[in-house]
């Protein structure tokens, strides 16, 4: 599904390609929107670095092709996307595109975009991801997978090199990694081994490669196969190996990282994802060596991580469907997609822009190196996981996940009793929403 | 015992002609000491947190000022190089440039013979560090943002329905205490229990309301809400009350209409309890998110509140723009606070007395 | 300038007001300066709440009214389906009784201790001391702060590398995981509500106390009452109307407590400091599915409890009064 990327090393730049595809898409379409008056679009957009700054800069270009069209990106806080959205989008009074990652969930308001767009080149360029924003009966072209991430693991080397304690190989599993991290914890005396950014998306991988099914056999949502990692993961918050101030000390499903620890240097073997590699690579500085490596394997045999992301997408509310389609195509042309792949540092679900690389901009060897070690683990991902990702209930699952599992960890429930307690809530869950 | 006596009731001491401070004095100009250190620690902690760096912090233990790390330009190096004070090995006590670090080897090199390059482990130093504030945290947030834009639209919401909801409330506040009607006692029982349910959790049908009326990605789709809060009929009906009625009664003698006695001498006499209910919903509004986060979602509409937290993403928070963000919207509320607090003294007084 | 502006403005007021005057006469009139809060609070006040009425019989995660089945008092029952109230683990919204446990011992303690150092501090402020205006703005700056900034701060000092915990290490006491740790987390929780809320009671009771006549005293002076019975009979039961009021708000303001301990402990360890408000948000509006039924169901048993808490509080208050 997946073409392994061959980020460009050699320091050559690649944003040269299919410029002139772009441009003719660009003009046909300012010959059809023609002299109209202006034409405002509204993109409701969140940053977790500097996307949004960069769509608006990319997109002031396809405005100057389109003369008439305006696009206003309007950057709201994350939880505006998450929280607001959908009840804007019930009353009617959504922005026409928006960036989103609940991807499968509001896939009833999506617009189709398959009358503007040549449908092959997209199924060339973004394969698999389509498939996220897809539910049920509608399985047209809805949005365009701009920021790829996967999990994975970062790993403070300079600490192993201290300790002189070897690390585990590329098909270490998560035992070994957990028995190195603890080794090289009491060597050098750091106060936290391991540790898991709080959220359900997070331990997926890792559940995965411990058996969990995530899917029963009609393809509804299932904690079946989840105890085995739920049993570990608590083990492991109670024996000091994972650090509990992550998922102890916050309530609710809220999102929380152990980005700091890593940063000071206090934590061994850090899992979280690709989106971490320019914060590690600013903060970390010249403090100590860290290195990528992939998510470690289970017993259940995989070695999964999970793959997710953001993706822009169109309204069926919006008045002015064939614009909206135009923006989100432009954004899909490979030579602009790999320069806000480039310049956002996000890994690239184009597959085209994949396979021919990308230079990120501002990334030292380290970084590059690291995001190179995300991409090579993408083969890993087992099918599960690809598709828990697109599954429309996931966000449900995920806070479900979050909050029995913490409170398993804290000693309010069993493991056994937070599991049940998991399935009753996905039960109860999937009732209601039917 | 006589001190206890003090203590309990009012003051003793300098009031009382002594010139001693008594022990209850002490006591309580020790209290009212931790007070300043518990109320005023915590923001000054906030303000120095804002000028520094991002990295700097994320560094433990913190530092009470925002520091950075020294570099020195060296012959022979493109790039200012950072220092480090050694303090082991053979080298210990010298300042050295570090050239590039290796795992847990470094090499260095000495500013006074840059010729010579020196190989220490990285435990034997210590960075050189100064003082220096992170004003870019500030600078940055004018050039990423339309800031005077947000910075109107907060003020233009907050001031429109400050006095949107003085002037109703106060109006309100009238009728339910100076004058005797059918109905009354339902009227204040229903403004009362309009308490009762927070906004939060009313936020889908008020938004429906909202919509409905039209008022969706406007700056009134704020302020009229805003308006309705049923706190201020409560505090000011309360002082109202301690209004005695004969001077009602001697300007209605005169022939003054009703509605002259009330902006006339009922609103000049309620003015400190006023100025109190000013500050809070100056406050409240001024500082609303999740309100403003769900009606206005265009960015020419946006709120400075709701501009700081677009520093939180889904997986990462800029804190250090957040930080500095978060001051400057505390700026204008405290100067609000510090123009208003003299009425302060006098504007609560009674609105507890029935 | 203000008056400049305001003068005109209600003279232009007065005549429609002065025709309404003879209109409906005295009896009546009344509701002319009752009818703009009324319009406003019918419109953005009880309308809600009454949807919200309508939301807690239905099911499903639409959002119109009009899409959602009715599902008569499911909600209701499901809330209250439980082996035993005293233990969230046997209920079936397990989440629901873990917040209304924790709600109650937050109030009872913030409520507690907050009157308490409200009342202290009020006692403290009302003495001759200097710069009393400086201290009584110490005091009260927190209230101008916004919930997230008051847990925003709390949160930095706090966390495992904050400034605490530097402190204590620096002292040799050694650092505390603060936030991690149930029992604390769930104290600093109710430390934190009192620091950002005590400043409004201070003042309000502080208004109380400069309302008491001094002769009062002088005259217990005079009798020779100890201190400790002129402060339980003179100053107490003297400043009990307002201290009605501190309590009445305290309470429902106690009970609605959210954002600022949202955004500190996000309601944990676990479910440590997860209180009703919270409960329904998360339920209703953050959450996925969002299921606004059971959280305006929720939402209003919440109301209800207020309710007849205040009541008991103005029962006893009138008691007190003509007792």
């Amino acid at each position: 599904m997946f073409v392994t990327y061959m980020v460009n090393q050699g320091g050559t730049t690649v944003l040269k390609t299919s410029f002139a595809a772009t441009t003719a898409v660009a003009t046909s379409f300012a010959l059809l929107a023609g002299a109209a008056a202006a034409q405002e679009i509204r993109f409701m957009c969140y940053s977790d670095g500097n996307e949004c700054e960069v769509y608006d800069d990319v997109l002031t270009r396809f405005e100057a092709d389109n003369p008439g069209v305006d696009v206003i990106v309007d950057v709201v806080p994350y939880q505006a996307i998450l929280e607001n959205l959908p009840v804007q989008l019930a009353a009617g009074t959504g922005p026409d595109m928006a960036k989103v990652t609940d991807l499968g969930g509001l896939n009833e308001y999506y617009l189709d975009l398959t009358p503007y767009i040549d449908t092959g080149y997209w199924d060339a360029s973004f394969g698999g991801t389509l498939d996220w924003y897809r539910v049920g009966d509608r399985q047209g072209y809805y949005g365009m997978h701009s920021q790829l991430t996967i999990t994975g693991a970062f790993v403070n080397a300079t600490l192993f090199e201290q300790a002189g304690i070897e690390m585990p190989g590329a098909d270490a599993t998560w035992e070994e990694w957990a028995a190195a991290a603890n080794a090289v914890a009491a060597a050098t005396d750091t106060p936290f081994p391991m540790a898991i950014d709080r959220s359900g998306h997070r331990v997926a991988g890792p559940a995965i490669s411990y058996g969990a099914q995530y899917f029963d056999g009609e393809g509804n949502g299932s904690f079946a196969g989840f105890e085995p990692f739920a049993a570990q993961f608590v083990a492991w918050n109670e024996d000091g190996t994972m650090a509990r101030d992550v998922w102890a000390g916050q309530g609710g499903a809220t999102y929380q990282d152990a980005a700091q620890e890593f940063i000071n240097g206090e934590l061994v073997f850090y899992y979280s994802g690709s989106w971490q590699v320019g914060r590690m690579d600013e903060q970390v500085g010249d403090f100590f060596d860290w290195q990528v490596v992939g998510s470690p394997c289970g017993p259940a045999g995989a070695c999964s991580g999970m793959p997710g992301g953001a993706g822009i997408v169109g309204f069926e509310q919006t008045e002015h469907p064939e614009i909206v389609a135009a923006v989100i195509d432009y954004l899909a042309q490979e030579d602009v997609y790999a320069e806000v792949a480039a310049r956002t540092r996000n890994l690239p679900a184009h597959l085209g822009v994949a396979s021919a690389g990308v230079e990120f901009q501002n990334a030292s060897p380290a970084a590059q190196a690291a995001l190179n070690a995300f991409a090579a683990d993408l083969p890993d991902v087992s099918p599960i996981a690809f598709a828990y990702q697109g599954y429309a209930g996931n966000r449900a699952m995920f806070g479900i996940t979050v909050e029995r599992l913490s409170q398993a960890i804290v000693g309010e429930l069993s493991v056994a009793d937070a599991v049940g307690r998991m399935s009753d809530d996905l039960a109860a869950a999937m009732a209601e929403s039917q | 015992m006589s001190g206890a006596f003090a203590f309990l009731t009012r003051t003793r001491g300098r009031a009382n002609g002594g010139t001693r401070l008594h022990w209850t004095d002490w006591a309580s100009y020790a209290y009212l000491g931790l007070g300043i250190c518990l109320m005023f620690g915590p923001v000054v902690w906030l303000v120095l947190s804002s000028f520094k760096t991002e990295a700097d912090l994320q560094r433990y233990p913190p530092t009470f000022l925002p520091y950075q790390q020294q570099t020195m330009l060296i012959e022979g190096y493109d790039e200012p190089l950072p220092l480090f004070r050694m303090t082991g090995g053979e080298y210990e006590g010298m300042i050295l440039a570090q050239v590039r670090r290796v795992g847990i080897q470094a090499q260095m090199v000495d500013p006074a013979n840059p010729g010579e390059r020196l190989r220490t482990g990285i435990d034997e130093r210590e960075p050189v560090q100064r003082v220096r504030l992170a004003t870019e945290n500030y600078t940055e947030l004018f050039e990423r943002f339309t800031f005077l834009r947000y910075f109107w639209n907060s003020t233009f919401i907050t001031l429109m329905s400050t006095a949107i909801m003085l002037l109703v409330n106060s109006m309100a506040a009238f009728a339910l205490s100076k004058y005797r009607f059918r109905g009354r006692t339902t009227v204040l029982l229903l403004v009362i229990s309009t308490l009762m349910i927070p906004q939060t959790v009313v936020l889908v049908p008020l938004f429906l309301i909202v919509t409905e009326l039209g008022m969706f990605n406007s700056l009134w789709g704020v302020i009229i809400p805003g308006a309705a809060t049923p706190t201020g009929v409560f505090l000011l009906r309360q002082y109202m009350l301690t209004i005695p009625d004969e001077i009602l009664d001697a300007a209605r003698m005169d022939k003054a209409s009703e509605w002259k006695i009330f902006w006339r001498i009922i609103l000049p006499l309620s003015a400190p309890a006023i100025a109190v209910l000013a500050i809070l919903a100056i406050m409240w509004r001024w500082n609303d998110f999740l309100w403003p986060l769900i009606v206005l979602t265009q960015s020419e509409n946006f709120t400075l509140q709701l501009a700081l937290n677009s520093f939180q993403g889904e997986l990462l928070t800029d804190w250090s723009s957040l930080l500095a963000m978060t001051v400057l919207t505390l700026l204008p509320i405290a100067c609000v606070f510090m123009f208003l607090q003299k009425y302060i003294a006098t504007g609560i007084a009674s609105t507890g007395g029935k | 300038m203000f008056l400049a502006i305001l003068n005109p403005l209600m003279r232009i007021i007065e005549i429609p007001m002065l025709a309404l005057q003879r209109l409906l006469g005295m009896r009546l009139f009344a509701w002319a300066f009752l009818a703009p809060n009324l319009i406003l609070f019918g419109l953005f006040a009880f309308l809600p709440v009454i949807l919200n009425l309508f939301y807690a019989t239905t099911g499903g995660d639409n959002v119109l009214l009009a899409d959602r089945p009715d599902v008569g008092l499911r909600n209701f029952v499901t809330l209250t389906d439980c082996g035993s109230y005293l233990d969230p683990n046997t209920c079936r919204e397990d989440k629901f009784w873990r917040a209304v446990w924790n709600t109650t011992w937050f109030v009872t303690l913030q409520v507690g201790f907050m009157v308490g150092f409200a009342l202290l501090t009020a006692i403290i402020l009302n003495r001759d001391i200097r710069a009393r205006g400086f201290f009584r703005a110490v005091f009260f700056f927190p209230v101008l702060l916004s919930p997230v900034v008051v847990a925003l701060i709390w949160k930095w000092i706090l966390q495992r590398e904050g400034v605490l915990n530097a402190f204590l290490d620096w002292t040799g006491m050694g650092g505390i995981n603060w936030l991690v740790d149930a029992q604390w987390a769930f104290a600093w929780s109710v430390f934190i509500s009192v620091w950002a809320h005590m400043g409004f009671y201070t003042l309000i009771l502080l208004a109380g106390l400069q309302a008491i006549p001094r002769d009062v005293y002088e005259a217990a002076i005079m009798d020779r009452a100890s201190p400790w019975r002129s402060f339980t009979r003179i100053t107490l039961p003297l400043l009990a109307p307002t201290m009605l009021v501190v309590l009445v708000l305290a309470l429902i303001k106690g009970v609605q407590t959210f954002d600022e301990i949202y955004a500190f402990t996000g309601g944990g360890p676990g479910t440590a400091t997860t209180f009703i408000i919270q409960y329904i948000y998360e339920e209703g509006f953050a959450g996925a599915p969002r299921l606004f039924g059971l959280a305006a169901a929720a939402s209003l048993m919440v109301a209800a409890v207020l309710v007849v808490l205040t009541l008991i509080q103005l029962w006893v208050n009138r008691r007190n009064v003509d007792g």
